[in-house]
């Protein structure tokens, strides 16, 4: 499963000149690091070649990480039915250095990267109609950042003097409150039941190859 | 069925106020009744709900209308036009866009008007409490009547909340609200 992939990403890699900074096979799916000058043109020669024929574009998303300077990765998800193959693309940006839209390739971008723009506020040169998508009317701030705090800023209610909905400053009666205990990826390290072997199991495995 | 019915008066003291109302009727062509009571017991028995379906609880609604509990023998029909619903249900998660929406449609409502407010999201934010886009509750917004907890709650305690429901309009029905 994993050779035809490297083997296709290679093709790739060969083709765009480049675009592409590294091709790697995960958990056997094809991913590409790519540099944004050259993505329209990658995205493009995905589509068209008659080996890739990625002709559908599922889903743009992003991805915030905020301890590296480059905080955003923007993930392009395409699919061949043709070929029956996935391939991810990846795309790291900061705040304020825009990523070239693919919008003009597939149509249905457009709406993806308003998404990505209203959750985390990476902007997309030459989109056709770059604003908010889901978030409310004037809403401040994206949302789906890691700075973002979980209740937001401003709370709503229906003001009975000025007849209309206002927006106030969150005041909580009570704080969030965590309470999982039982996450056996948080907190304490803890054994499943029917687990209890498993460690030194893998262990032992380690041993003897 | 898990709903409480009022206990059926016995057939012999039925028959026998059956027969005192008859013969009233035949005797003077007319029965008298006390106006609020005969004004609430028309009201309850022709309660239009107003569908407001904002997420899954709205699935659980329309549940409560179709063949199990059918609701419209309760003289409760589903009516889509706010202008001639008596009932809100706020069926589902408010979020801060939608909230001047509901308003609006609850303040085309004509008096009398009641809302229900079913499920947690809809009585407090529920899963959504502490989220950035949600209404802490539908009565921030507007006036609600009955709260019917759950998640979402079954059709059937919906149905026990719209008989609480008319059975608060029985209670304190008034010709102005």
């Amino acid at each position: 499963m994993a050779e035809p992939l490297q083997e296709l990403g290679d093709h790739i890699a060969q083709a765009t000149g480049d675009a592409v900074m590294a091709v790697y096979v995960r958990l056997g799916e094809l991913m590409l690091d790519a540099r944004p000058d050259g993505l329209v043109a990658l995205i493009t020669f995905l589509r068209d070649d008659p080996r890739c024929l990625f002709k559908q574009l599922v889903d743009v998303c992003g991805v915030d990480w905020p301890e590296r300077e480059k905080r955003f990765d923007v993930v392009y998800n395409l699919l061949s039915l043709k070929n029956n193959q996935r391939v991810r693309i990846k795309v790291a940006t900061d705040e304020s250095t825009p990523v070239p839209s693919v919008a003009s390739v597939f149509s249905s971008a457009g709406w993806f990267e308003r998404e990505a723009y209203d959750l985390y506020g990476v902007w997309f040169a030459d989109h056709p109609d770059l604003r908010r998508i889901l978030t409310d009317y004037g809403f401040e701030g994206h949302p789906l950042r890691k700075d973002f705090p979980l209740t937001g800023f401003v709370e709503l209610r229906w003001d009975d003097v000025q007849k209309r909905v206002v927006y106030e400053p969150v005041k909580l009666t009570q704080e969030f409150r965590r309470f999982d205990f039982l996450s056996p990826w948080e907190g304490a390290h803890q054994v499943l039941p029917g687990d209890e072997k498993a460690p030194a199991a893998a262990q032992e495995k380690g041993k003897t190859s | 069925m898990g709903v409480i019915t009022p206990a059926k008066p016995d057939p012999v003291t039925e028959a026998a106020l059956s027969r005192a109302l008859n013969d009233e009727l035949a005797d003077k062509g007319f029965v008298v009744a006390q106006l609020d009571k005969l004004i609430t017991w028309a009201r309850t028995g022709s309660m239009w709900g107003l569908t407001f379906g904002l997420a899954c609880c709205g699935v659980e609604m329309i549940h409560c209308w179709m063949s199990r509990y059918d609701l419209d023998r309760f003289g409760f029909a589903p009516m889509p036009s706010p202008r001639s619903a008596d009932v809100m249900i706020v069926a589902g998660t408010l979020t801060n866009k939608m909230a001047p929406a509901l308003r609006k449609v609850y303040d085309q409502m004509a008096e009398p008007r009641y809302v229900i407010s079913m499920g947690s999201c809809a009585n407090g934010g529920g899963y959504y409490h502490y989220s950035y886009s949600v209404v802490r509750g539908c009565d921030r917004i507007i006036p609600v009547d009955v709260y019917v907890p759950g998640c979402p709650p079954t059709a059937e305690a919906l149905l026990y909340g719209v008989l609480q429901l008319q059975k608060k309009v029985r209670r304190t029905g008034t010709l102005v609200r």
